[in-house]
C-alpha cells in the first residue's frame, strides 16, 4: 500500500483496482463469450489509447495516423498466422502449395523477402515491437527535429495514413489487397477459433493490457513525463533549459506506436484478420475520439473510453443503425466543446469531490485506513 | 510506347495532358482556396470541409431537378444559379458552425479537428438521411457537354475550360477581397495581431464569422462545380480531404499565392506521373514526394513570416 | 435447360404478383392451408435454430451507413421484397419468415462481429447479405466456424467456394468470357485496353480478361492495364492514353464513385461510346443513375440481368418491387441477385424437409427456381448459380437494351484452369 501509494497515488489506486475487478472478474462471469470476444475487441483500441496519453494528452503531439502503427502490429501478427495456415498440405489445391492462397492468385510462385522472417514466433514478436517502433522514430525524427509540430505534424501523419492504405490495397500480391490477411486459424499449432482460446486470449490481452497501463504510468511519473507536460505548456522553456524538446518527443511517439502495435497484434488475435481498414484515416481519427471522450489527460480514461465507445457503437448500431452517426458525431462535438478532458474529467471535476467529501465525513469515524493527505487529484 | 505515332499525334497528347493537368490543377484550387483561407487566415482544422463542398453539390443537384421540373425553358443557364445557391448554402451553414462551434474553439486548434469531424459524421448522415445513400446524378446542359475541337486531333472538354473559367475568376475575386477591400484588410490584420486588431476597434467575431463563411461558400461553389466532373454521394467528401489539407500545408499555410503554387505542383505532378505510371503508384508517389518535402521544409513553399 | 423457355408461369404468376400476392408455381410451393399440416419442428429443426411452429428467423446482413451504403441499398431491398412475397406465399415449410436487420456499416471486422451475432445469438436459419469481397472474406470464417448459411448477392472474382455459401451472383468467368467473345466476334475487337479500381475483384477479373484475350481469341491483344485508387476522380490522363493507343475495346471494371468521374470525363474529352467500344461489367443500372445516362449511353454492360429484359418473371418482379420501393428506384444485376437468395432459400429448405444447415447445404445442388426474373436458374454442385451471361447497351435514359444473351446457361466455374 505504501509502496503504491507513490506509484498510483489513491485515487489512481482505486481506479486500477476497480478496473481489474472489471476486466479480470466482473466482465468474463457476467458475458458469454460472444460478447466477450467483444470486449476484447474493444480493449485493443485501448492500447491505442494509452499511447494517445502518453503523446497527446502529456506530451501535445497528436498523431492523426496510428491506425499505421495499429495496423503495422497486426500486419506482423497476421503475416506469422497466415503463414502458419499456410503449409503445404492445407494449400495443396494452389499452383504454387505453401504460399499465401492471395499470392498464388496473383501469380507469385515463391514467398516474398519480407515474409520469410515471420515463419519465426519469437522473430514476429519481435518484429512487432520493432517495425512501428522504428518507423515511428524514421517519422519522429524527420519531423521533431525539424520542429514540425501541432496541426502540421497531425496532417502529414494524416497523409502517411492514406499512403499506407493506397500502398496495402495497392500490392495485393504481397499483402492482401483490400481484404487483407484473412482466414487465420492456429497460433503455434493452437487453434484460437475456438471459445476456449478466445477465453484464454482474453485475459491474455488484459495482462498486457495492465502491462502497458503500469508501464505508461512509470513514463509519466519520471522526469521523462513532467518534461513532457512543460514541452505541451512552453516549448521554448524547455528548450532554452537545456533539454532536447526533439528526443523527448519522438520517444513519446515511438512509445505511442510501440503501445498501438502491442494493441494492433491482439486484434489480429481476436478478430481473425487484419485489413486496410484499419489503417487508413477515419479509423485512427476514431481511435483518436475514443481517447478524447475518455480524457486525453487519464491513462485509466482512455482504457474506458475505448470500451464505453465502442460498446454504445454496437448496441446502438444493433437497433438504430442511422442514430448511431448522428450520435457519434454530437459525442465527439460535446466532448470537445463542454468536457475537454473527457469522462475522467467529469470523474474527477464532479464525482471525485463528492466521494472525497464522503470519506472526510467518514473518516471522523473510527476504522478507517484511507488518508486524504496523499490524494491529490490526478494531474 | 511512342514508337508507333506521328509527331503531329505526339503533340496532341502532350497539349491534352497538359491541359489534363490545368483541370486537375484548377479542382485542386478550388477545393484548397476555402481551406486555405479557414486554415490558413483562422488556423482552424476544418474536417467537414468535404461535407462542405457535398453540401454545393446537392444544392446544385436540387436546383437542376427543380429547374428541369418546373422552369425547362431557363435549364442551359442554371448551374449559374446553382453555384450562387450552393455558395449562399454553404456559406450560411459554415456561419451558423462558426457560431455554434468553432468560435468556442480558436485557442485550441487541434480541438476544431475532433469537433469538425464530428460535425461531418453528423453532416454525412444527414445527407444520408435526406437524399438517400444512392449517388445522384446532376443532369447538365447541353452546351456544357462535349468538347471542343481545337485542331484536328486535339480535343478539350468544355466543362474543364469551364472549371479553369471558374477558378480563376474565384481566385481574382478572393484575391482581390483580401488584399484590397476593407474587410480583407480587417482579416489579415485579424490574422496577423488578433488583440491590437481589436485594439483598433475591429470586431474581431465579426470578422472571423465572415471569414469562415467564405471559406465555406467557396467550398459550396466547388462541390458545385464537381458535379460536372464527379460524383456526388453522402460520403463523397472524404475523398478530397485530405488532397486538400496537403495542398494547402504544401502551398505553406497563411499564404494564397502558396497555395495556387502548389496545386500547381501537385497537379502537374500527378498528372506527369500517370500519364507514365498506373493511377495507384502515382498517388502514392505524389503524396510520399509531399511528404518528403515537408519533412525538408515543414513551413511549406510560402512562408509568411508573422511574429507568434 | 430446355425448360427455361416453358411458358407455363406466365399468366398465374404474373397476376398474383400483381396482386401484392406473390406466389410462385414451383414445385414445391406450399397452399395456403398448409400452414395446419406445417410438420412439426422438432423435425425440421435439429440443432436449435431460430425455428417455431410459426416462425422462422433469418438474418440481413449489409451496410446501411457508410460508403458502400450506396450500393447495397438495393440488395436490402430486394431481399425484403422477396421475403414479403415468400410469406404471403404461406411461408417456408408453413413458416413466416421473420428477418432481423443488421449493419455492417461498410466495416469488415463489423461484418464479421454482426455475422457472429446473428448465428450465435440470434440463431438464424440463413443469413442473406454482404456485398463486397472483403466483407464476404472477413465473415466467411463465422459461417464455417459456426456452421450457417449465407446466401451471397454479389458478382465476384472467384476463388472461393464453401459449404456455408450459396453464391447468387455470377462468378468471374461467367461474367467475362462470353463478353469478350462476344465482344471479339460481332466487333471484330483485337485491341483491349484494360482499366480497374485497384482492388481484388477488377485485378482478379482482368487477369482472367487478359488470359482469356491473349489465349483464346484469335490475334488479339491487351495495349494497356491500370488501375486506380477507390474513389479517384481524375481519369483525364488515362483517357489520354487511351487515345494515344486507340484500343478496340476500353474494358472497364471501375467501381463506385470513380465510376461517375471516369464516364462524365471519358464523355468530355470527346470519346463517343457510339463509335469507341466500351465493355463494363461494373455498371448497373443504379451506377447509371449516379452516373447520368447521357454520360454513359452507347456503353456495353455484361451481366446476367437487365431491369429491361422481356420476360414474364421480370416484368413481375419489377412491378412488385418498384411498388414496394418507389416509382423511381432502378435494378440492377445484384438488386437481382439478392433477390433470388431468399427464394433459393425456401425451395432448397423445402427440398431438403429441414431447415437443418446440413441438410440445406447438401440439398443446393440441383435446386431450381424458375421464377427467377433473370430466367430460370440452378444451383450447381460448387454452389454457385448456372446462370445466363448477357450483354446490354445503356441507352440515355439509364436502362440496359439486351444485345446478345447465351444460348444455354453458363457453368460456373471458380477455379478456372488455365486462367489462373
Amino acid at each position: 500500500m505504501i509502496i503504491n501509494s507513490r506509484f498510483f497515488n489513491r485515487s489512481e489506486l482505486i481506479g486500477f483496482l476497480a478496473l481489474a475487478l472489471l476486466l479480470f472478474v466482473i466482465l468474463p462471469l457476467s458475458l458469454d463469450i460472444f460478447r466477450l470476444n467483444l470486449v476484447a475487441k474493444y480493449l485493443t483500441y485501448a492500447f491505442v489509447g494509452i499511447g494517445l496519453v502518453l503523446c497527446w494528452g502529456y506530451g501535445g503531439i497528436l498523431s492523426l495516423g496510428q491506425g499505421v502503427f495499429f495496423g503495422l502490429g497486426g500486419y506482423c501478427m497476421a503475416m506469422y498466422l497466415k503463414l502458419e495456415a499456410s503449409s503445404v498440405e492445407n494449400t495443396k489445391i494452389q499452383s504454387t502449395p505453401g504460399i499465401p492462397d492471395f499470392m498464388d492468385w496473383n501469380q507469385l510462385t515463391q514467398l516474398p523477402f519480407f515474409w520469410k522472417p515471420f515463419h519465426s514466433f519469437p522473430i514476429t514478436l519481435i518484429a512487432i515491437i520493432l517495425v512501428p517502433g522504428i518507423f515511428a522514430f524514421i517519422i519522429g525524427a524527420a519531423m521533431f527535429k525539424r520542429r514540425v509540430g501541432g496541426v502540421y505534424f497531425a496532417i502529414i501523419t494524416q497523409a502517411i495514413a492514406a499512403i499506407m492504405t493506397i500502398l496495402i490495397v495497392g500490392q495485393q500480391g504481397y499483402t492482401g489487397g483490400i481484404n487483407g490477411i484473412t482466414d487465420l486459424r492456429t497460433l503455434h499449432g493452437w487453434d484460437i477459433r475456438t471459445d476456449h482460446a478466445k477465453f484464454i486470449l482474453y485475459f491474455v490481452e488484459v495482462v498486457l493490457l495492465f502491462a502497458c497501463i503500469v508501464a505508461a504510468q512509470f513514463i509519466r511519473l519520471t522526469k521523462l513525463g513532467r518534461i513532457l507536460v512543460a514541452m505541451r505548456e512552453q516549448e521554448d522553456r524547455v528548450r532554452f533549459s537545456g533539454y532536447s524538446v526533439a528526443n523527448f518527443k519522438i520517444f513519446a511517439f515511438c512509445a505511442a506506436a510501440i503501445f498501438a502495435a502491442i494493441g494492433g497484434a491482439m486484434f489480429t488475435l481476436e478478430v481473425g484478420f487484419m485489413s486496410p481498414s484499419f489503417v487508413g484515416i477515419v479509423p485512427s481519427i476514431e481511435m483518436v475520439i475514443y481517447t478524447a471522450v475518455g480524457g486525453r489527460m487519464s491513462i485509466f480514461g482512455a482504457v474506458w473510453g475505448s470500451l464505453l465507445v465502442n460498446f454504445a457503437k454496437t448496441s446502438l448500431s444493433e437497433s438504430f443503425p442511422q442514430l448511431w452517426l448522428f450520435g457519434l458525431g454530437a459525442l465527439f462535438i460535446a466532448v470537445v466543446l463542454a468536457f475537454p478532458n473527457g469522462l475522467s474529467g467529469i470523474w474527477q471535476d464532479h464525482v471525485q469531490p463528492r466521494i472525497d467529501r464522503l470519506l472526510a465525513a467518514r473518516k471522523s469515524k473510527p476504522g478507517n485506513g484511507f488518508s486524504v493527505a496523499d490524494g491529490a487529484p490526478a494531474e | 510506347m511512342f514508337g508507333d505515332y506521328s509527331l503531329s499525334d505526339l503533340g496532341a497528347i502532350f497539349a491534352m495532358q497538359g491541359f489534363a493537368g490545368l483541370i486537375l490543377f484548377s479542382v485542386y484550387v478550388l477545393m484548397a482556396l476555402g481551406l486555405a483561407i479557414i486554415f490558413g487566415q483562422m488556423g482552424v482544422i476544418n474536417m467537414a470541409h468535404g461535407e462542405f463542398m457535398i453540401l454545393g453539390a446537392y444544392v446544385t443537384w436540387m436546383t437542376s431537378s427543380a429547374f428541369q421540373q418546373y422552369l425547362p425553358s431557363l435549364f442551359p443557364g442554371y448551374f449559374f444559379i446553382a453555384m450562387s445557391l450552393a455558395f449562399i448554402a454553404s456559406g450560411a451553414l459554415g456561419m451558423l458552425v462558426e457560431w455554434a462551434l468553432i468560435r468556442h474553439l480558436y485557442k485550441r486548434p487541434l480541438d476544431t479537428l475532433l469537433a469538425t469531424w464530428g460535425l461531418s459524421l453528423i453532416l454525412q448522415q444527414a445527407y444520408r438521411s435526406v437524399f438517400g445513400a444512392r449517388e445522384v446524378g446532376v443532369e447538365l446542359p447541353e452546351w456544357m457537354m462535349g468538347s471542343k475541337q481545337v485542331t484536328d486531333t486535339i480535343e478539350v472538354p468544355i466543362n474543364g475550360i469551364f472549371v479553369m473559367g471558374l477558378t480563376v475568376l474565384i481566385t481574382l475575386a478572393v484575391a482581390y477581397i483580401l488584399v484590397f477591400s476593407r474587410w480583407g484588410k480587417q482579416v489579415r490584420a485579424v490574422v496577423q495581431n488578433r488583440v491590437m486588431a481589436g485594439a483598433v476597434g475591429i470586431n474581431t467575431e465579426k470578422v472571423d464569422r465572415y471569414t469562415f463563411g467564405l471559406g465555406c461558400g467557396i467550398a459550396g461553389v466547388a462541390g458545385s462545380a464537381f458535379t460536372m466532373i464527379g460524383s456526388t454521394g453522402p460520403t463523397a467528401g472524404q475523398l478530397y480531404i485530405v488532397d486538400t489539407f496537403l495542398v494547402v500545408v504544401f502551398g505553406g499555410a497563411a499564404s494564397l499565392v502558396g497555395t495556387i503554387a502548389s496545386a500547381f505542383t501537385i497537379s502537374q505532378a500527378q498528372s506527369t506521373m500517370e500519364f507514365f505510371l498506373s493511377g495507384s503508384m502515382a498517388k502514392v508517389l505524389t503524396l510520399l514526394a509531399i511528404v518528403a518535402i515537408l519533412m525538408m521544409r515543414p513551413q511549406g513553399l510560402f512562408a509568411l513570416k508573422v511574429r507568434k | 435447360m430446355s425448360d427455361e423457355k416453358k411458358p407455363g408461369l406466365r399468366s398465374p404468376f404474373r397476376r398474383k404478383l400483381l396482386m401484392g400476392m406473390a406466389a410462385l408455381p414451383a414445385i414445391s410451393m406450399l397452399p395456403r392451408t398448409a400452414f395446419a399440416e406445417a410438420p412439426a419442428t422438432s423435425a425440421v429443426n435439429t440443432t436449435g435454430l431460430a425455428v417455431t411452429d410459426s416462425e422462422v428467423t433469418v438474418g440481413i446482413l449489409h451496410s446501411v451507413t457508410g460508403t458502400m451504403a450506396i450500393s447495397e441499398t438495393g440488395s436490402v431491398e430486394a431481399e425484403k421484397l422477396a421475403i414479403e412475397q415468400i410469406n404471403a406465399a404461406g411461408g417456408v415449410l408453413g413458416r413466416k419468415i421473420k428477418f432481423i436487420q443488421e449493419d455492417g456499416a461498410s466495416d469488415w471486422p463489423t461484418f464479421a462481429e454482426k455475422a457472429k451475432k446473428l448465428l450465435v445469438n440470434d440463431k438464424c436459419a440463413a443469413v442473406m447479405g454482404c456485398w463486397t469481397s472483403a466483407s464476404r472474406k472477413a465473415v466467411l470464417p463465422v459461417f464455417e466456424q459456426y456452421n450457417g448459411m449465407l446466401y451471397y448477392p454479389t458478382f465476384y472474382e472467384g476463388l472461393e467456394q464453401s459449404k456455408n455459401v450459396i453464391y447468387t451472383g455470377q462468378e468471374a468467368t461467367q461474367q467475362i468470357i462470353a463478353g469478350l467473345d462476344w465482344v471479339n466476334k460481332t466487333k471484330g475487337a483485337k485491341t483491349f485496353y484494360l482499366l480497374g479500381s485497384d482492388y481484388i475483384w477488377p485485378r482478379t477479373s482482368n487477369k482472367i480478361a487478359r488470359k482469356h484475350i491473349e489465349g483464346h481469341l484469335q490475334g488479339a491483344k491487351v495495349v494497356g492495364e491500370e488501375y486506380f485508387p477507390l474513389g479517384h476522380t481524375q481519369f483525364n490522363s488515362v483517357i489520354n492514353k487511351i487515345k494515344l493507343t486507340k484500343p478496340d475495346v476500353i474494358y472497364a471494371i471501375i467501381v463506385g464513385g470513380s465510376n461517375v468521374a471516369f464516364y462524365k470525363q471519358l464523355k468530355a474529352a470527346g470519346i463517343d461510346l457510339s463509335k469507341q467500344t466500351l465493355l463494363t461489367i461494373s455498371v448497373t443500372e443504379d451506377e447509371i443513375d449516379g452516373i447520368g445516362g447521357e454520360n454513359i449511353a452507347g456503353a456495353y454492360a455484361c451481366m446476367k440481368y437487365f431491369q429491361s429484359l422481356d420476360n414474364p418473371n421480370n416484368k413481375a418482379f419489377v412491378t412488385a418491387f418498384k411498388k414496394m420501393w418507389g416509382e423511381k428506384t432502378v435494378i440492377g444485376d445484384v438488386t437481382q441477385a439478392a433477390y433470388l437468395g431468399p427464394w433459393l432459400w425456401k425451395l432448397t429448405v423445402e427440398k431438403a424437409g429441414s431447415f437443418d444447415i446440413d441438410k440445406v447445404a447438401a440439398a443446393s445442388p440441383g435446386v431450381e427456381f424458375k421464377g427467377a426474373p433473370e430466367g430460370y436458374v440452378r444451383v450447381h454442385e460448387n454452389h454457385h448459380l448456372w446462370s445466363k451471361t448477357r450483354v446490354g447497351r445503356a441507352k440515355t435514359d439509364g436502362q440496359y437494351e439486351l444485345i446478345y444473351e447465351t444460348a444455354d446457361l453458363v457453368e460456373p466455374d471458380p477455379f478456372p484452369k488455365g486462367y489462373q
